[in-house]
């Protein structure tokens, strides 16, 4: 009887996880992929493999399946940092992040190479002020976004609208509708390997490392969270609302400026119309599919990023199974609908009134 | 006392559509000015504007009347696509173009009740829904056929005659400089889009249906209060939309004549500015299809602008429908934020 119970309570407590989401959807990939692997007569734990290769161009680097997948995964967990923050202050999203990492891409590549120099290998200007570019311009749109948020008042979705039709058409146009290719070593160690590590990896954790430092050790992730949940309720308890508002936009163009330095190291170029493509709606999705409410309020990090990569392992598995990359997003559609549908509050009260009658028919 | 507060909230409204209309004279007459002698003053150049929105024109009819609910449908776009590629995919299999559209005109209906339902029942925000909507459609697009499938004459002889059917009016023509007088002429499209426009108008203006929409956007619960069935109301818009978009797919087809995975990317983001260009809040309760309409004609001046001029950049267009579309909200924002000030 007590073991019974006993089991009860951890079976509500696993019920109750917050990563219970975005782990069995991680492992639900898992065995799709070794289930495929066993299909088609390869070693069933190939996914799981990871050795160390000799290349030419980059040394001894390590390779598998995880590993490409934690490294193509990159931008969309660094995305997915500043995207929960935002979900979580303001209860909306914001659709401008893929089109502002091609324009900070854009903006970058032009300072290095010079306007209307279409390919070089050699620098313009210092690397560092490059970089330094295409961080501010993040900034200054994520700035824009939220004054338009916070101080106007304007739904995100809508506010974020503007941006997301003009940034990558501004980075067309300082690109000279150009694809900008900048072939310098020291511009492509963003996105290749440092020692046996991918580079996007190891900063994809620093920022993972910094901001969540900053979560736990700083008020800011309570005060965001509780503006999320009554922005006039914290307003009145003390709390600039606006300012942190404001805050977690900005912050969310510092990342989408991260992104696209990764992003555009990885190619060494500016393709203003194919960086952080549809990017948006994967880091939409990995908020959602890491258990967080896109209603506002509580938020989850570590939730957000283990979406981000079940979202890559998915799409490289897709890959690996044959399917084309612009067949892909049914597979993603019909993801999205499933998870949203159980996270609905109708559909709970459904399940739980249906719950119900079925226990009390098993009284009777 | 009550009469005039009605008057001023009416008048508020009113003035976002002047400013509208305003803005498109404006810019046409710029357009006349700067681009005369490439013959911008033409009536042609007026309708060509509308040949290539025609199917922009019905989309944005459905955006508006999602967006008077408070929601929005950015699934527009792919469907759009979705609908090209079947009906060229159908018609080079053999099948007859009035079939065709049949079943284009039902997938949509069907799509868009599907989205209407999770947004209205399930409660789900209506961005994600049509997010997903909008990958479900491209996918399936690429389902269907990953190459460029283009109708021709041999596909499909009625389509193309549609296609190429010249409506031509009895005003307006000019005798251009070789001394022949060209008629101006519209093409079926045209016809198919004001008829949608019409139709959506007095459905709005004086259909229980239309005031409902106005009254769901306008406060969700005082319109159940009412007696509304809110959520019954929401999934109807969801299918409206879709089913405009469905029409607008038709009439683009025959504008592009062909079927490719890359279609209408980004005319979601033209029907949204159109409609906010044209007065329609985004938080729900207030605009209507004039004008959403002189919205596309706006955006369809711009571009025309663009493509006459022929040396700036492709990326204008984009750049000027955004900054348009920021002047547009913050007024509005304005307006708003006057209205909430006078209520207090």
């Amino acid at each position: 009887m007590s073991k019974k119970s006993n089991s009860k309570i951890y079976w509500n407590k696993l019920k109750n996880w917050p990563l219970l989401l975005p782990v069995i959807a991680l492992i639900l990939v898992m065995a799709v992929n070794i289930i495929h692997d066993a299909a088609i007569g390869e070693n069933p734990l190939s996914f799981f493999m990871i050795s160390l290769r000799n290349t030419t161009t980059s040394g001894t680097i390590l390779y598998g399946r995880i590993i490409d997948i934690i490294n193509r995964g990159s931008e969309v967990a660094i995305l997915a940092i500043g995207m929960t923050l935002v979900v979580s202050a303001s209860a909306g999203t914001d659709i401008s992040v893929g089109s502002v990492m091609s324009l900070c891409a854009s903006f970058m590549c032009m300072m290095l190479a010079g306007y209307g120099v279409s390919s070089t290998t050699t620098l313009a200007m210092p690397l560092a002020i490059g970089l330094l570019c295409a961080v501010v311009m993040g900034i200054v749109c994520g700035a824009f976004n939220g004054t338009l948020v916070a101080h106007l008042k304007i739904q995100p979705m809508v506010a974020t609208l503007i941006l997301y039709s003009a940034a990558r058409a501004i980075g067309l146009l300082l690109c000279n509708d150009l694809i900008v290719y900048v072939r310098n070593p020291s511009f492509a160690y963003f996105g290749a390997f440092t020692g046996p590590i991918p580079t996007p990896i190891i900063i994809t954790a620093i920022c993972i490392i910094i901001v969540s430092l900053v979560l736990k050790k700083t008020a800011l992730g309570m005060y965001i969270q509780s503006v999320g949940i009554n922005a006039r309720a914290s307003r009145i308890a003390g709390l600039n609302s606006r300012l942190l508002i404001f805050l977690a936009y900005t912050l969310c163009g510092l990342f989408a400026a991260i992104a696209g330095i990764v992003a555009s190291s990885r190619i060494t170029s500016a393709d203003s119309n194919n960086i952080g493509l549809y990017l948006e709606m994967d880091a939409i999705l990995s908020v959602a599919l890491g258990g967080n409410s896109l209603g506002g309020g509580k938020f989850n990090l570590a939730g957000s990023i283990i979406g981000a990569y079940t979202i890559q392992a998915i799409t490289t598995t897709l890959y690996a199974l044959g399917v084309s990359t612009n067949q892909a997003p049914v597979f993603k559609a019909i993801i999205v609908i499933l998870i949203v549908v159980i996270e609905a509050p109708p559909f709970k009260a459904f399940v739980r009134k249906f719950n119900a009658s079925r226990a009390a028919a098993r009284e009777v | 006392m009550d009469k005039a507060k009605t008057k001023k909230q009416y008048n508020s409204n009113t003035i976002l559509l002047f400013i509208t209309i305003a803005l498109f004279i404006v810019l046409y007459a710029g357009g006349c000015v700067a681009y005369g002698s490439k013959g911008f003053t033409h009536f042609q150049t007026f309708l060509n504007i509308l040949i290539t929105n025609a199917g922009l024109i019905c989309v944005t009819c459905g955006m508006t009347c999602v967006m008077l609910t408070g929601g929005i449908d950015i699934s527009v776009g792919a469907l759009i696509a979705m609908d090209c590629m079947l009906l060229a995919v159908g018609m080079k299999n053999g099948m007859g173009a009035v079939p065709m559209i049949i079943i284009i005109l039902l997938i949509g209906a069907v799509f868009g009740i599907f989205q209407g339902f999770l947004v209205g029942y399930l409660e789900i925000q209506p961005f994600i829904v049509s997010m997903a909507g909008m990958f479900f459609c491209r996918g399936m697009t690429a389902v269907i056929c990953t190459d460029q499938v283009s109708i021709t004459q041999e596909i499909s002889p009625t389509f193309y005659a549609w296609a190429n059917a010249k409506i031509v009016l009895p005003f307006g023509g000019y005798t251009n400089n070789k001394g022949k007088y060209m008629a101006p002429y519209v093409r079926p499209a045209v016809i198919v889009a004001l008829l949608v426009l019409v139709v959506i108008f007095i459905l709005l203006r004086y259909t229980k249906f239309g005031r409902s929409l106005y009254a769901v956007g306008g406060s969700e619960q005082s319109a159940a209060m009412m007696g509304l069935n809110v959520k019954m109301i929401k999934m109807k818009a969801y299918m409206l939309s879709s089913f405009l978009c469905s029409i607008g797919g038709i009439c683009y087809c025959l504008n592009t004549m062909a079927g490719s995975v890359s279609q209408a990317t980004g005319l979601e983001m033209d029907a949204i500015s159109s409609a906010v260009i044209g007065g329609t809040l985004l938080t729900g309760g207030v605009g209507n299809v004039i004008g959403s309409f002189f919205g596309v004609l706006i955006n369809g001046t711009i571009s025309s602008i663009v493509k006459t001029n022929g040396k700036l950049a492709s990326s204008w267009p984009n750049i000027l429908t955004a900054m348009l579309l920021f002047i547009f909200i913050v007024i509005q924002s304005i307006f708003a934020a006057i209205r909430e000030r006078k209520k207090a």
